[in-house]
């Protein structure tokens, strides 16, 4: 206790230095929150995304079905027993059937997914009513915006597409478009086309099969013989992993800016040590032992820390207050090619854990630097200490 | 000089390496102190006043010989020992005041109390008491940047007293203090050692602090040469 007290009168005491180094420190603190903060917020708004335009509460999938080869498609199809059927009407699963198709947008040819959807499904966000116009002839379709923006087609556009039943036989025929949905998830609208499903199941001749089947959270998880369960952990997989290798890349700038506060605090600790020399002489002369005064350095270095979180907290909160208010922008990367979903805006999530560890972290290691030189004073003498010599 | 010695030093050699020669600062030194001595070591710079002090406060250990502080041999005593020895029975009051800058007047006296666990009304009792002592009441909130050097000197004096110690030991307390606030820091250090029958050991090259002295010990290269009783010294 009398460690923390002296150490903090000292801190006190030695004024704009110690503030210019709790500035530094304050700042990395922010800029780690900040950036696990980003990173946890996308994670977190991705995979909402994903679950509610794409797995549901989890999906089962036909044993032969492998979403990383599309070969695998043209066979992975099954009936649907009863017991589905039944839970399809509860609003339990929604089923899709998947075929391989080529599109011929204005005369290009282009490699797509058709997905056979049920239009009255509410378990997925996707826009699938429209999918009901059915006052004519016309089997329509929904594209996602990506779809739209690589094939050039918009709503009431025409779209030739050809497909190989499950016989081998070539078919093609025209869709319209029926709307374009915007959809943060690249995997959705990418290279996909939602039709009805009995629509699909009619062209490609597999009446009522379908390739997977999404769970809702009504759907008390149980086997269905013949479909194989992928759980969350399962199909959010890849986006985990892409994650995980962004926070490794942010992890190198985080640490980067950390080892910067910790060497000014390491170098203030060093400087301190001989400025004070007298000082420390004194305390061994009054009677403190040298672990008691390796002690006050080590607690005024670690103490730089605790500051730091309070100066951290002051302009940090109204800052990630502000920023989840309005947002990080990303409109400019909702171009790029990427399989990973992006929103217009993220909004970083701060966890308690992420704070209460950052907080740790930092404490544990400007402790540390604070530990190493003032573990040279317990080599000191008393007599050179209280001379103030340089050893 | 008294029976019952509290200070006993028998023989004691301190060298010192100063890169590859050694150097010799007390050699062969032999004296007592009995308690409530006002006693000090006079001598040119280099005699090995201040090592054979340092010696004295557990502060630097003797190369050859004995020393024997309060009973216990310096030599022998643990980094822990020597710290509670000068904690609780040596009190120091250096050239340059050694105050702590951060701290007030009332901070700096307290702060050797601070290590003896004692409760907050005992160490304000015992603060109050040292400044009143010095003469300083009216500062306890200054910080030592405010005050003389005449006043750092006297809280110093505070600092050194505060715990009660049987020892101080004072290396050249008023080299940076005009005349008038020497004699003012001797006669209350004189006090000091009248009413609570502490031993006062000085080392010292200043005229005004040898008239103050009861016993003059006087040391050339390192080995007493003179031992003296005063019987006419100030007060």
């Amino acid at each position: 206790m009398l460690a923390f007290k002296l150490a903090f009168k000292n801190l006190m005491g030695a004024g704009l230095r110690t503030w210019l180094n709790v500035s530094v420190l304050s700042f990395a603190f922010i800029i780690i929150i900040f950036y696990n903060g980003l990173i946890d917020g996308w994670n977190r708004q991705s995979r909402i995304d994903i679950q509610a335009w794409e797995t549901g509460e989890g999906q089962f999938w036909h044993p032969e079905y492998d979403r990383y080869d599309p070969y695998t498609i043209k066979d992975s199809h099954s009936p649907m027993s009863e017991e589905i059927q039944s839970e399809i009407a509860k609003k339990n699963l929604v089923p899709e059937l998947l075929a391989q198709a080529t599109a011929f947008p204005q005369g290009r040819l282009q490699g797509v997914i058709l997905r056979g959807i049920d239009p009255d499904q509410t378990l997925l966000k996707l826009p699938t009513a429209t999918l009901t116009k059915s006052y004519d002839d016309t089997d329509y379709a929904i594209i996602g915006k990506r779809m739209a923006e690589s094939a050039k087609i918009g709503i009431g556009d025409r779209l030739l597409i050809r497909w190989r039943d499950k016989n081998g036989t070539f078919d093609a025929r025209e869709i319209e478009i029926a709307s374009v949905f915007k959809c943060d998830v690249p995997t959705v609208d990418k290279g996909q086309i939602y039709l009805r499903l009995e629509v699909l199941q009619k062209m490609m001749g597999m009446g009522n099969e379908a390739t997977l089947l999404v769970t809702g959270k009504e759907f008390v998880n149980k086997d269905l013989n013949g479909w194989e369960f992928k759980d969350q952990g399962f199909l959010l997989a890849d986006m985990d992993k892409i994650i995980q290798t962004k926070k490794a890349g942010g992890t190198i700038i985080e640490g980067l800016l950390l080892i910067i506060a910790l060497i000014a605090i390491f170098d203030t600790q060093v400087l301190s040590i001989f400025r004070r020399q007298k000082e420390i002489g004194t305390y061994i002369a009054l009677g403190m032992t040298r672990s008691q005064v390796v002690g006050i350095f080590t607690v005024e270095g670690g103490a730089h820390s605790i500051l730091a979180a309070l100066l951290g907290a002051v302009y940090g909160i109204p800052l990630f207050m502000l920023i989840n208010k309005v947002g990080i922008s990303m409109g400019y990367a909702q171009g790029v090619n990427t399989d990973l979903p992006i929103g217009e805006a993220i909004y970083p999530y701060y966890s308690l854990q992420l704070i209460i560890i950052t907080i740790i972290l930092v404490f544990i290691s400007t402790t540390i630097v604070s530990y190493l030189p003032a573990r040279k004073i317990s080599k000191m003498k008393p007599t050179d200490a209280l001379k103030g010599k340089l050893q | 000089m008294e029976n019952s010695s509290i200070i006993k030093i028998e023989k004691l050699v301190k060298r010192f390496h100063v890169g590859k020669t050694e150097f010799t600062a007390l050699n062969d030194l032999s004296v007592s102190f009995g308690r409530g001595e006002f006693a000090g070591f006079v001598g040119p710079s280099g005699s090995g006043k201040t090592t054979l002090l340092n010696i004295i406060g557990s502060l630097d250990s003797p190369s050859e010989g004995e020393v024997d502080v309060l009973g216990r041999s310096v030599s022998s005593l643990t980094h822990k020992q020597s710290a509670k020895l000068r904690n609780k029975h040596i009190g120091f009051i250096f050239q340059t005041y050694n105050l702590l800058p951060v701290y007030t007047v009332y901070e700096n006296v307290e702060f050797a109390l601070l290590l003896q666990n004692l409760s907050g009304s005992e160490r304000k009792k015992a603060v109050m008491d040292a400044l009143e002592w010095v003469g300083l009441t009216d500062k306890v909130k200054s910080k030592p940047a405010m005050l003389s050097g005449g006043e750092c000197q006297r809280v110093a004096v505070a600092r050194s007293m505060v715990k009660r110690p049987e020892i101080v030991l004072a290396d050249e307390p008023t080299a940076n203090l005009d005349s008038k606030n020497s004699h003012h820091i001797l006669q209350t250090m004189k006090n000091l050692n009248r009413e609570l029958k502490t031993t006062f050991i000085f080392a010292t090259h200043d005229e005004k602090v040898m008239q103050y002295l009861n016993r003059i010990i006087s040391l050339e290269d390192g080995k007493v040469v003179k031992d003296e009783l005063i019987t006419d010294s100030k007060n």
